[in-house]
């Protein structure tokens, strides 16, 4: 027997050996999530990922070395769901396989599960690719464990600041991520001077994406800024113009720090009708998007796919036939009347969604919740930074807010002149509604609320099929 | 009937929700009929004081505070003069702090305006809650949200309102802010003054009568939505069951 088969026999049983405290972490999770849906009480993505954790603190390491391809994590404050969903279709639509952790399990606990529910019977992952969307906050566990090829950042901007502290801390944390991974190339949105300060910072390698023309509206542009001042000597940065936040085309008068020229960029944007079409590296793409925020979404994952080499190939035909919406916006029909589900969690995603509702011109109902509990964010302080103004030209007939915090939705509304009204009950409001309101009701919840809220609605819509 | 509200360093200062506080000036202003005018301070500009009702001093993350503090120098005398002779000024968190002699974090030491008599020093743990107070000034709680990393020593002043529930200045002294002539310097963010009607009610009755004289007062105006926000919190934090369940949570 030679040294080098010696050596391999040795690895294997290493690794059947590791295997074992995998294998039975994974299976206890696998069992962890069988009694979770048995027992219906929630939609059962975190726990498991706790239980394998504690039997096998390396089981994410142990799983992302078994992803034959390449890893890349999403990471930011908006955009995180959708630039992933194209990242994962674009190499799907290539036949490869594809591991991505679903909305809201992107803390370290939902990732694991991710990963070992994934498995096979026999704890073995069948995936060539890993797309995992990770938590600003959590960042800092799993990016060393994941050792990911690539990183995107979509932006950084306010967001649960209960949680985050401020936004320098966030920017802290992800810095603290990425350099723990001095190997991963970062993708990153240079418009946004914190993200391209952030990726001039880790030192590590960075691809960047950025749009030269201005796209957004007034509306949908939030006028909250972060950080217009330039990191590197403070001085107040000059602004060809904001994109939306503090995104846009900035450069530093007393240093000279601007906004690069980007790698790759989105040209020609143009609406169409209701959708957005734009030259992208030579394609010409008519999208699906409504948004101008799902151009930079569609951007970056594009960067992202060119950087890995891998499942842009088909790129146009599969963004063109792209679903945006990714589950987070349902459509319902109760009673007659189209019921639209979306949730808004933090100031940018929430203009967005004014800017969305605006745009239907029809009359309507609007429901708002806001709840606060610590998934939500304890402080509800955000709401005041949205503006909410432009929902008086909304042609709504009646808003309603529910919620814990409902009443402090509804000051927010009666200090622009809005009136509204408060509901303890959003079960009977809706009901309320479908059958007396416009037949057009728009439910905006944040996060706590959007799972229950998704199934009440969905038996709403049952119920009504049955009658 | 006019108040002119000065709103200082919006470009520096803008941390979560305080425009909140510009916006129920205003509208209660309005409301009643009085005109408001509000006029933001960029960093850089200059600022006549003797043209000001009310100014409003907000919160800033811990680098952008340090940037203020450059500007502060220039505005130092003109703002305690203000002060002194009894003008408005509702600060806010980081606002907070700068009234004060210094912040001082683990790296630095950022020197303030002086006006309080106040010190504020850094921690690593942040102070980040709801907080209800007592303020012998309302009959009313005042409540809020605290998310703060410095630790306010009041020295001598007064307390703007007794913790019932949540941190305070210090975590462990029991109070929380300062009430000064006629200044009120608080961590309360949430934002504090559409929650907390009778706080904004009373500053700007304050600046109506320096303006105007005594005689001058505000209308009531019907307060409903306003009451039950307020209610909302004061009452979750009355119930021990609650504080129960949410101490249990944080730790698990």
């Amino acid at each position: 027997m030679s040294d080098r088969t010696a050596i391999k026999i040795k690895i294997k049983s290493w690794v059947t050996f590791m295997r074992v405290r995998s294998r039975l972490a994974i299976r206890f999770a696998k069992i962890t999530s069988g009694l979770i849906k048995l027992m219906n009480r929630g939609s059962g993505v975190t726990l498991p990922g706790y239980v394998a954790r504690r039997i096998d603190p390396d089981i994410l390491g142990e799983m992302a070395r078994q992803v034959r391809g390449k890893t890349i994590v999403t990471m930011g404050t908006n955009g995180k769901t959708t630039t992933n969903a194209i990242l994962c279709r674009a190499l799907e639509s290539e036949g490869k396989k594809v591991i991505i952790n679903r909305t809201g399990a992107n803390m370290l606990n939902g990732i694991i599960s991710a990963f070992v529910l994934a498995t096979d019977r026999r704890g073995r992952l069948d995936a060539d690719y890993a797309c995992i969307e990770v938590d600003e906050i959590s960042s800092v566990g799993v990016l060393p464990k994941l050792k990911p090829d690539c990183a995107l950042l979509t932006n950084i901007s306010r967001d649960q600041l209960d949680r985050f502290g401020e936004v320098d801390i966030t920017y802290g944390k992800l810095l603290t991520a990425v350099r723990s991974v001095p190997e991963t190339t970062l993708i990153i949105n240079c418009d946004d001077i914190l993200s391209y300060s952030l990726a001039e910072e880790s030192g590590n390698p960075f691809v960047s994406y950025g749009i030269d023309e201005q796209i957004f509206d007034d509306i949908s542009r939030s006028e909250i800024r972060e950080s217009i001042f330039c990191r590197k000597c403070g001085k107040k940065l000059e602004y060809d113009f904001f994109h939306y936040g503090q995104l846009g085309i900035y450069r530093c008068p007393a240093c000279g720090f601007a906004r690069p020229e980007p790698d790759y960029t989105a040209a020609g944007i143009r609406m169409d009708g209701e959708v957005y079409s734009f030259d992208l590296d030579g394609m010409h793409i008519d999208s699906t998007a409504r948004t101008p925020y799902n151009i930079y979404n569609t951007l970056s994952a594009y960067t992202a796919l060119k950087t890995m080499g891998a499942g842009y190939a088909g790129f146009k035909e599969m963004i063109e036939a792209f679903d945006y919406g990714n589950n987070r916006e349902s459509i319902f029909t109760i009673n007659g009347a189209r019921v639209q589900l979306h949730l808004a969690k933090n100031p940018i995603g929430f203009q967005q969604k004014i800017s969305l509702v605006l745009k239907d011109e029809k009359p309507k109902d609007i429901i708002i919740q806001i709840n606060d509990t610590a998934q939500d964010g304890r402080d509800i302080s955000w709401l005041w930074d949205v503006d909410f103004q432009y929902l008086a030209d909304s042609s709504a007939e009646k808003i309603l807010t529910a919620g814990t915090r409902r009443y402090d939705m509804g000051l927010r509304l009666k200090y622009e002149d809005i009136p509204c009204e408060t509901t303890e009950d959003l079960k009977a409001a809706v009901t309320e509604r479908t059958v007396n309101g416009t037949k057009n009701l728009y439910v905006i919840v944040n996060y706590s609320g959007l799972y229950r809220t998704n199934h009440m609605l969905t038996e709403l819509e049952k119920e009504e099929v049955q009658a | 009937m006019k108040l002119t509200i000065g709103h200082l360093y919006p470009d520096l200062l803008n941390l979560y929700g305080d425009r909140g506080n510009i916006q129920c000036f205003r509208k209660r202003l309005e409301w009643r009929g009085i005109e408001a005018e509000v006029v933001p301070f960029l960093s850089g500009d200059a600022i006549d004081f003797s043209g000001l009702d009310i100014v409003l001093l907000g919160g800033g993350s811990d680098r952008e505070q340090e940037l203020v503090c450059g500007f502060l120098k220039h505005i130092r005398e003109d703002f305690k003069i203000y002060v002194e002779e009894g003008g408005v000024v509702l600060a806010v968190c980081g606002g907070y702090q700068l009234l004060g002699k210094y912040y001082r974090t683990e790296k630095k030491t950022i020197e303030g305006l002086g006006i309080l008599d106040i010190t504020t020093d850094w921690k690593p743990e942040r102070l980040i809650r709801d907080i209800v107070l007592e303020s012998p000034l309302f009959d009313r709680p005042v409540v809020g949200f605290e998310n703060h990393g410095g630790r306010t020593e009041i020295g001598a002043h007064t307390p703007f309102g007794k913790v019932v529930y949540g941190f305070g200045n210090t975590g462990d002294s029991g109070y929380e802010g300062v009430v000064y002539k006629n200044v009120i310097a608080t961590y309360l963010h949430g934002p504090l003054l559409p929650k907390n009607p009778h706080v904004c009610d009373y500053l700007l009755e304050r600046a109506l009568k320096k303006k105007y004289g005594e005689e001058a007062s505000l209308a009531p105006l019907p307060d409903d939505m306003e009451t039950k926000a307020n209610r909302y919190i004061a009452e979750r934090y009355n119930d021990k069951k609650y504080i129960l369940k949410e101490t249990i949570k944080r730790h698990t």
